[in-house]
């Protein structure tokens, strides 16, 4: 009995370590993040910092409400893109799609989740900018660009969670609904999307936070410019873009700024990691 | 049975039956509102029901008995073809409402909405009480909120629910107890007027004091619908049914007066049944 309690303690201590180490890097990072950022953020003085809309680092101009306005501004013209498109793939692969017709979309949506987003950036600057910089006003390189291409990323994330959720609704539903007398159609729309509701709504959270987070490819098809866009066809530049175009050369308050511009996109990740389990719950309670 | 013998034996039975069931119904004064004749049923190479020929009389309860597997559901489900959901599911044979063939011109969805379901788990939509029961006549195209609120007094009424749920109507129906929610179910099907309702094994998953009222529930019903139930709970289908039909591996035993086929059953297979000798 010894020997088997032994046994158990050592395997409890193994996974109770191994659970600590994912926790100990949200820690690390999140300590990393605040102790460099924060004093930066005061030096500058929070809402010049927040809100101020001139970003010159050479004239020491810390504001970064321009990136933050861009990161919010990318997210919704993502979300109008990949949402639509995201949710009626979902109803059509779990409800009407026939099995050949599947067993070519899930394939091809799961290379899609696959494709490194630098890829999607070559994608977007090869097509999507010269398409728009031809057709439309502007040089292409813009929120519209942005847009569509993340739009296009966020695609996988919202189809296979909302999928999962109606295919979680329970068959009963949908026999109830057609012994009523309902239409395939009308079963699907009036009873099983509603009854996936939150499921889906958290497939959409998750790819808010997917195309907020995203950075590779909106630095390749942005335009980049620290301003506020006046129009779709203007450039953007989000708060990702904001870090990873100058951290290399970064020194100072030039650098401690950028890491408190990584503080802010902390501060949304979290406020939308907490929509997310809250969503969560409500489903389950119901 | 192969294809060749099938046609040959159809011409045969009806006409045995025919002479039995005609002899009953005008004993019983009733005309049938729901038939089956030669009905066979296939899931893939199972043969489900074998050449089965029943009628169900207007206005009065029938129920169909016999052990887990011969075929009662799946009769009860081809009568509102829900067995067109499942997959390599065949069916040859007559099935007719009021005369018509079932499988023929009747739009399904008609034909669902005058044979009405309740399944053996109460299924309640994740929606409002008052939306679960006006959700059957919205689809059928009443959108009127007064002519909405009368159907769903009237429903809830008739299901024996309306005190109980009268002031929680907005609520979500998955808060009622499992009793409280096939009275729903019931309310829900009753809304969209049906004429024949099916009632698959409805109380198996309740407590005794609820199927105790959904049994009297059904009794009164059938003043005004033709109930067919399938129960495994012999003693249901005495208390509830005029009539009662006997399935035994696909095969319908006997069918009848629901009295004399307890007291006097004609077949030994039927006999050794309902006294609890096997099933």
């Amino acid at each position: 009995m010894s020997k088997s309690a032994r046994k158990e303690g050592f395997a409890r201590a193994l996974f109770t370590l191994a659970a600590a180490i994912s926790i100990l890097a949200v820690a690390l990072i999140c300590v990393f993040l605040f102790a460099n950022g924060l004093p930066a953020m005061f030096q500058i003085g929070i809402p010049e910092f927040l809100l101020g809309t001139t970003w010159k680092p050479g004239s020491d101009m810390y504001g970064i409400f321009p990136m933050i306005v861009g990161s919010i501004y990318v997210t919704a013209g993502a979300i109008l893109v990949g949402v639509p498109a995201g949710i009626l793939t979902a109803i059509y692969l779990s409800r009407f799609a026939g099995s050949r017709v599947a067993s070519v979309l899930r394939p091809g949506i799961e290379l899609l989740a696959g494709i490194p987003s630098v890829v999607y950036g070559f994608f977007g600057l090869m097509v999507l900018v010269p398409f728009i910089r031809v057709t439309m006003p502007g040089r292409g390189l813009s929120l519209l660009a942005a847009s569509l291409l993340l739009g296009i990323m966020i695609l996988p994330t919202i189809i296979t969670v909302a999928k999962n959720a109606l295919d979680a609704v329970p068959r009963s539903y949908y026999e109830g609904a057609l012994a009523l007398g309902a239409t395939h159609e009308r079963a699907v729309f009036r009873i099983l999307v509603p009854a996936a509701f939150s499921g889906i709504m958290a497939a959409v959270v998750l790819g808010v936070g997917r195309a907020i987070g995203e950075t590779m490819a909106v630095v390749m098809v942005a335009g980049n410019q620290p301003v506020i866009p006046n129009s779709i066809f203007d450039g953007v530049r989000t708060m990702t873009a904001n870090i990873v175009l100058e951290m290399g050369y970064a020194a100072d308050l030039h650098r401690g700024a950028l890491i408190a511009t990584g503080v802010v996109l902390f501060v949304f990740i979290m406020l939308i990691s907490l929509l997310f389990s809250a969503i969560k719950k409500r489903g389950e309670e119901r | 049975m192969d294809a060749v013998t099938a046609p040959e034996k159809r011409i045969m039975e009806p006409e045995k039956e025919q002479s039995m069931q005609s002899a009953r119904a005008e004993a019983a004064g009733a005309e049938a509102k729901m038939g089956v004749e030669g009905l066979d049923l296939y899931y893939g190479e199972f043969h489900a029901l074998k050449d089965v020929t029943l009628d169900f009389p207007k206005n009065e309860v029938t129920a169909l008995i016999g052990p887990s597997g011969c075929g009662k559901s799946t009769l009860l489900k081809t009568l509102n073809r829900m067995n067109d959901l499942v997959d390599g599911c065949r069916v040859d044979g007559c099935v007719s409402l009021d005369g018509d063939d079932i499988y023929g011109g009747l739009p399904v969805n008609d034909l669902r909405r005058r044979v009405g379901m309740v399944f053996q788990q109460p299924n309640p939509f994740p929606m409002s009480i008052y939306d679960n029961i006006a959700f059957g006549p919205r689809t059928h195209g009443i959108k009127g909120k007064e002519e909405l609120d009368v159907i769903v007094e009237q429903s809830l009424r008739d299901a024996a629910i309306w005190d109980e749920v009268k002031d929680r109507l907005k609520k979500c129906a998955l808060g009622l107890s499992g009793g409280q929610q096939q009275r729903l179910c019931i309310a829900r099907a009753l809304a969209v007027q049906p004429e024949v309702l099916l009632l698959d094994e409805s109380t198996s998953a309740l407590d005794p004091i609820s199927t105790a009222k959904i049994e009297g529930l059904v009794t009164e019903l059938a003043s005004k619908y033709t109930v067919i139930m399938v129960t495994h709970n012999m003693l249901q289908a005495i208390r509830v049914s005029t009539k009662t039909a006997f399935f035994l591996l696909g095969e319908m035993v006997e069918a009848g007066d629901t009295d004399a086929l307890f007291t006097h059953p004609k077949d030994s297979r039927t006999a050794d049944y309902v006294s609890g000798r096997f099933g």
